[in-house]
Formats: structure tokens, sequence, C-alpha cells
């Protein structure tokens, strides 16, 4: 049977079939006590339910669906191998090819992005659903620092982008703080529990660290969900006041002593406006992230987070503070995640434990990983993807989050590096870099 | 004394259910060095299949509950294998041999993917079904407090303590367990030696999976209740209990299911209730600042 699976050559017709029938046997017996029963309520009790017919479409489709997979697989392999008999290209040349298409790739997303405003000024839809995706880029750049730069697995992010919401929703309720004032207070708050939770588990690695950071994420949650007094329950915070721009308030009329934005523009009231400044808010937010994280990545903490991916005895060989190194990773992909979380209270106007949960800091790590770690270009990609995914299948509600868990895990098979996999570091000794792609040349 | 005796029992019966799912864990992390996080919810796939036959036996009017509980057992020990191996071949083996964070990726995703192909096929609502096994001894009447350990209870216990015996046998005495150690040591060196690696992994997929149904059917027999999402909880904990143990290690798992059975139960009771969740991961913090390799795990050896 693993012969007939795993067949490294493309199959005779008979064996696709073969394949597609054992594919189909299994998905049989995957499919008798969920598809093929159910159990329903009559009058009280529960009985069961057949739903054989239902079944036998199920791995009809299945049988159908692994012929055709199979056979596209075949096609591309074969189209694969034609191309690289055809082709002279070295692996570093398609490399580079590559890194000039997704610098290419970068420019033209950035000008779609400044562009898609004014192009679809009057969907409110469209605007929402970028502004999302932008959330989730922010997110995704800051815990790359995490995850992607120093290689910690953080499985809490989420926490920290909790921390910053309800920083800001707290400061302007209770005390009356402006947005400005309090981004960066907020994004100190989120560094600090960065660090607090930083400083105990230094010691911990890989998978003992996912789990303490996973737990950590869950505290704040169920601290924010019963301590009512503080965070008001389950029951959130609502009414958070607006960003302004520059102290003009996107509302019909004015508080006293101010002006709106559209009276002092002279522009018709829209609501509109709000959403188009929220958009373009969070995408100088995420450009000023991205400017910063590729700052960091030239200077000697950078460096130092990569060095620390790639092998952590030998940073203590070297004489590096790794105590240093890992804290201020993790304060500063804190930060980034409160300043993101301080948007997002800011837009929504209402937050609630919900928003924070472990499926969040769950897709923020898959859009790290699945863009590639590493690569910001990749974060873009995946943050697009993931957000976009769920709304397409808004047609048929249901299955949007099946079909989402279900591209998650076709991406990661098709993909195992990341859609943009980019693990080289970000610089090279000039000699040594030569001296690589010499050597994969003449291979 | 009667409450916090009372408070023991329950602890041990929650304890002993996070320990078999949580064996599912650390002989995969065992093996394979990566969390399986769509383990909780082949643990919830098995309620579901537990409630199905369950219900069915109720339709044929067996009233025999031992071969009833024999019944449901196997079939849910049969189709959760299933998915166990299933999980395995199609998101997890191809993605050997890649970065370690891409299987823990396509394992969310699995998790998504089954909680939502649950809640799709057999509906969000919660499925409650009739008491399989009522009442208990009373072991002792004390005044104003009466302990006692119900036969439910006693079942998971047992049945626990029969099934970890067999599982300790099996790893350290048949072909099999010493395939899987040896696996588990060096995969490479097993396989020159003749240790199919890939079926090995498949059937440790498939123990963990099996052993999670029995939890599942535990479950249902407990608490008589299912819903599409008791695996993320359930899950979290067990992966817990297997790290506070030490990850990769089986006494480990079981004892750090105890652990966390007790301490959820005993903060429960004594504390607020509402942070027990708090409390087990404030505890795991603790210990993995004083043990970083949990309580029963090797310090792992690095070498350059």
């Amino acid at each position: 049977m693993s012969a007939v699976v795993f067949a490294r050559h493309a199959m005779t017709p008979a064996e696709r079939l073969r394949d597609a029938g054992w594919v189909a046997f299994v998905g049989l017996i995957l499919g008798i006590p969920l598809v093929g029963l159910t159990t329903v309520d009559v009058g009280g009790r529960l009985g069961v339910e057949t739903r054989f017919g239902l079944l036998a479409a199920a791995i009809a489709a299945v049988f159908a669906g692994r012929l055709l997979l199979r056979w596209a697989i075949d096609q591309a392999r074969n189209r694969k191998q034609e191309r690289d008999r055809a082709s002279t290209a070295t692996a570093a040349d398609r490399a580079h090819g590559a890194q000039r298409v997704v610098n290419v790739l970068g420019w033209v997303a950035l000008g779609a992005s400044i562009a898609l405003p004014i192009v679809f000024s009057d969907n409110r839809y469209v605007v929402d659903t970028a502004t999302t995706v932008l959330i989730y880029v922010m997110l995704g750049w800051g815990l790359n620092v995490v995850v992607g730069l120093a290689g910690l697995l953080d499985l809490g992010y989420v926490a920290f982008y909790a921390v910053g919401a309800y920083s800001y929703a707290l400061l302007s309720t209770q005390f009356g703080w402006s947005f400005w004032e309090a981004l960066p207070v907020s994004g100190a708050m989120a560094a600090t529990f960065g660090i607090l939770l930083g400083y105990p588990i230094l010691r911990l690695r890989g998978d003992y660290l996912a789990i303490v950071t996973l737990g950590f994420g869950e505290i704040i949650r169920i601290i924010l969900v019963n301590w009512t007094e503080f965070s008001n329950g389950p029951n959130g915070i609502s009414s958070i006041p607006r960003p302004s721009f520059f102290g003009l308030e996107f509302t019909r009329s004015a508080p006293e002593g101010s002006q709106t934005f559209a009276g002092f523009f002279g522009l018709e009231f829209s609501p509109m406006h709000r959403l188009i400044f929220l958009y373009y808010l969070i995408l100088v937010l995420a450009l000023l992230t991205h400017a910063f994280v590729s700052r960091l990545r030239k200077l000697p903490v950078g460096r130092a987070w990569e060095a620390l991916r790639e092998d952590e005895i030998a940073c203590q060989a070297m004489g590096m503070n790794t105590t240093n190194i890992k804290l201020s990773a993790f304060a500063i992909g804190a930060m980034l995640g409160g300043f993101a979380g301080v948007f997002f209270a800011a837009r929504q106007g209402f937050i609630s434990p919900e928003s924070f949960t472990f499926t969040e800091s769950a897709i923020i790590l898959a859009i790290v990983v699945l863009g590639g770690m590493g690569s910001q270009m990749g974060v873009v990609l995946a943050a697009t993807l993931l957000v976009l995914i769920p709304e397409f299948g808004r047609n048929f509600a249901e299955y949007r989050m099946l079909l989402f868990g279900l591209a998650m895990v076709l991406i990661m098979v098709w993909r195992p590096g990341g859609l943009l996999s980019h693990r080289e570091p970000t610089v090279r000794l000039n000699a040594l870099d030569k001296a690589a792609s010499t050597k994969e040349a003449t291979r | 004394m009667a409450y916090a005796l009372q408070q023991l029992i329950n602890g041990l019966t929650l304890g002993a259910m996070y320990g078999l799912i949580a064996i599912g864990y650390t002989m995969v992390y065992g093996i394979i060095g990566m969390i399986n996080f769509a383990h909780g919810d082949i643990f919830m796939v098995s309620a579901f299949i537990a409630v199905t036959a369950f219900t069915i036996l109720a339709a044929a009017d067996v009233t025999s509950i031992p071969l009833a509980l024999t019944f449901v057992l196997i079939v849910s020990i049969f189709f959760t294998s299933a998915y166990g191996w299933a999980v395995e071949r199609t998101a997890y083996r191809p993605l050997r041999g890649s970065t370690r964070l891409a299987p823990l990726i396509s394992a969310i995703g699995m998790s998504i993917f089954l909680q939502n192909s649950v809640q799709l096929t057999q509906g969000a609502r919660v499925k409650p079904i009739p008491p399989v096994l009522e009442g208990g001894i009373v072991l002792w009447d004390a005044p104003g407090f009466t302990v006692q350990i119900g036969w439910s209870q006693m079942l998971i216990i047992v049945t626990t303590v029969i099934l970890m015996t067999a599982f300790t046998w099996m790893i350290t005495q048949t072909p099999f367990g010493r395939q899987q150690r040896a696996c588990e040591q060096d995969r490479t060196m097993a396989s020159l030696l003749g240790v199919n690696v890939d079926r090995t992994i498949s059937f440790t997929f498939m123990l963990g999976a099996a052993l999670a149904a029995v939890a599942g059917v535990m479950v249902t027999v407990y608490y008589g209740v299912v819903d599409f999402f008791i695996g993320f909880l359930a899950g979290i904990k067990a992966f817990t209990a297997a790290v506070l143990g030490g990850i990769g290690s089986l006494p480990g798992a079981m004892l750090g299911g105890l652990l966390i059975g007790l301490i959820e139960s005993f903060w429960a009771a004594y504390l607020w209730a509402e942070y027990k969740d708090v409390a087990t991961f404030g505890i795991l913090c603790l210990v993995l600042m004083l043990r970083p390799s949990g309580l029963l795990g090797r310090p792992e050896v690095e070498k350059v």
C-alpha cells in the first residue's frame, strides 16, 4: 500500500485507480461515524439518523478528487522535470530571481494599498476587510520578531494584543485619554508584560516555551473574563472613543469647542471618512512597524536574534548575553502587538475577551509560518490569504472555518517552508556568499 | 475531612482522564518531536462516536451494561484509531524532515478542521445521553456530608490502571515497544537496523488515538454530555499534564495528569472555581521554572 501512495514516478492509470480506491476506502471508514450516522433529538431523547446517501456522495467525491489530484501532481512533475532539463539556471540564480520578484511585488502591494481606499472610496466592505488584513499584517510582523527572527515559539501572542486593547479601552473610558496619548503608554504596557512573561521562562526551550506562552495567553483571557470590576467581564468594554484626526472628530456634529473633520475641510459628512482614515492609520502603523523591524534586523540586536535562532550554544560561546537578547525580542514583539491591540480597540469601539482566544494566537502564528518564517512579504501574503479565505467562504458560511483549517494543512503540506521561504541571514559576508554560490553552481 | 476525601476521588477521576489523553501527546512528542495539536480533537471525535454508539445500543434495547460498554469501547477505539492514522498520514507525514514549526501549524489547521467538520456533521448543540452508570458506593457517612465513589468514577480509575499496566508492558516488553523506543532515540539508526519507521510512527499515532478514545468513552459515561468544543480545553490540559510530568516520559504523563486533576478539583473546591485554569497554568510555570524539563523528564543533553 505504501508503495502505491508513495510512488515517486508517474503512475499508470491502473495504479491511479487503485490509489484512489484505497483513499476512498479510508474515507469510508472515517465517514461512517461522522457523516453516515448522526444523532438527532427525538422527543427529548437522542435517536440515530442514517445518512448513507450523503456518505456515498462524499466518498464518490473523494474518489474523483483523489484521481484528479494524482493526475495533476503527475502532470506538474513532468512539466517541472522538462523545465529543469531545459534550463541551465542554477538554484542560486533562481533564488535571486525570486527575490527580485518579491521586491517588485512589495512595491506593487504598497502602491495598491495606498490606492485602495481611493478606488473603493464608497465600498465600505472592501475598506473594512482591507483594514482587517492590515491589522493581521501588523500582528504578523510583530510576532515575526519573536518567532521568525529570534526563533522563540510563542503560542500566546494574543495576550499582548489584549493588553494593548484593554489598556487603551480603560485609559480612554476611565481617564479620558485620547488615542495618541494612550498609544505609547499601551505599547509600553504590553512590552512590560512581554518582559514579565519572558523573564521566568528564559531557561525553557522549544515546546516547553510554547506551552507556557499558551498558558500565559489563557491566564490573561481568564482574568479578563472573571475580574469583572476591572474589565467588565465577558460583557466587555463598549463605547471606546474613536481616534480623531488632529483633534477633528469623525462625527456628524462636533462636540462643543471643536470641529468635525467634514466641517473643517468643507466636505459633506460621510461615515466613510472615518473608515478611510482608520485604514490609512493602520497602514501607516504597519509601515512604521515594517521600517522599524527592517532596521532592527540590520542592527546588532537583530543580528543577535538571528544568531540565537540558528544556534543558542554558539551564541553563548561567543559571549552574547542570551537573556537580554531573548527579553528584547519578547518586549519588542509584545509592544508591536500592543500597538495593534490599541488600534483594534479604537476601530471596533467595543472589545471583549472573546476577541482574544487561542484561535487568534494560532491564526497569527499561522500567518508567520505560512508566510515563511522571517519573511516580511510572506506575512503580507499569508495575512491576505487567511483573512480572505473566510471572507470568500461567507457565501457558504458554515464551511468557512472548515475551509480555513483545510487551507492551513494544504498550504503547509504544499510548501513546508512557507509561501515565501526565506531563512537566509539578513547579513552575509561577501566572500562566503560568493563561495556558497559557486559551490551551488558547480554542483 | 469528608469533603476533602470526596475532592480527592473527583480529582483522581479527572486526573486519570487527563493522563490517558496526555499519553497520546507524550508518545507522539517522544517519537517525532512535535506537538500534536489535533489530539484533543481526536478525543472529541471519539466522544461523539461513543454518543452515537450508545444511542444505537439504546435503540436496540441492549440493557446489559458491561456488554454495552465493551461494544462502545471497541467501536470507538476502532474508528478513533482510524482517525489518528489518517491525521498523521495526511497532515504530518508529508512534513517529516521539514522545519519544526511546519507540522505544528498543520496540526493546528487539522484541529480547526476536525472541530468544524464535527460541528457541521453532528450539529453544534450539546448532546446529552441518558445516564449509563448511576449510583455508587458510600464510603463514609460523615455527619453532614457523604463521601461517595460513583460507579463511573470507579470504572474510570480501574480502566486507567489496567490500561497503564498493559501499556507499560507493551512499551517495555514487546517487539513493537522496542521498535518504538528505538525510533524515539534515533530514527535514522533505527531504520538502518530494519525498523519500519513510518509504520512505527503510524502505529504510535493509532495507539495514542486509542487511549484518547477510551478517555472519550469515559467522559461520555461520566458527564453524559458532549459537544464539539470539549477537545480544546481537554487537549490543552492534557498537554499541560504531559509537559508538567516531563514530555516524552510515559509515567510522567500519568503523574502530570493526576496532579493537574487534583489541583483542579481542590482549587475549585476550596478557592475560586473560576480561576482553576489559572492555577493549573500557574503551577505549570512554577514547576518549569524550577525544573525546566518537567518532573520526570530527562534534561536534554545538547551537543554542538
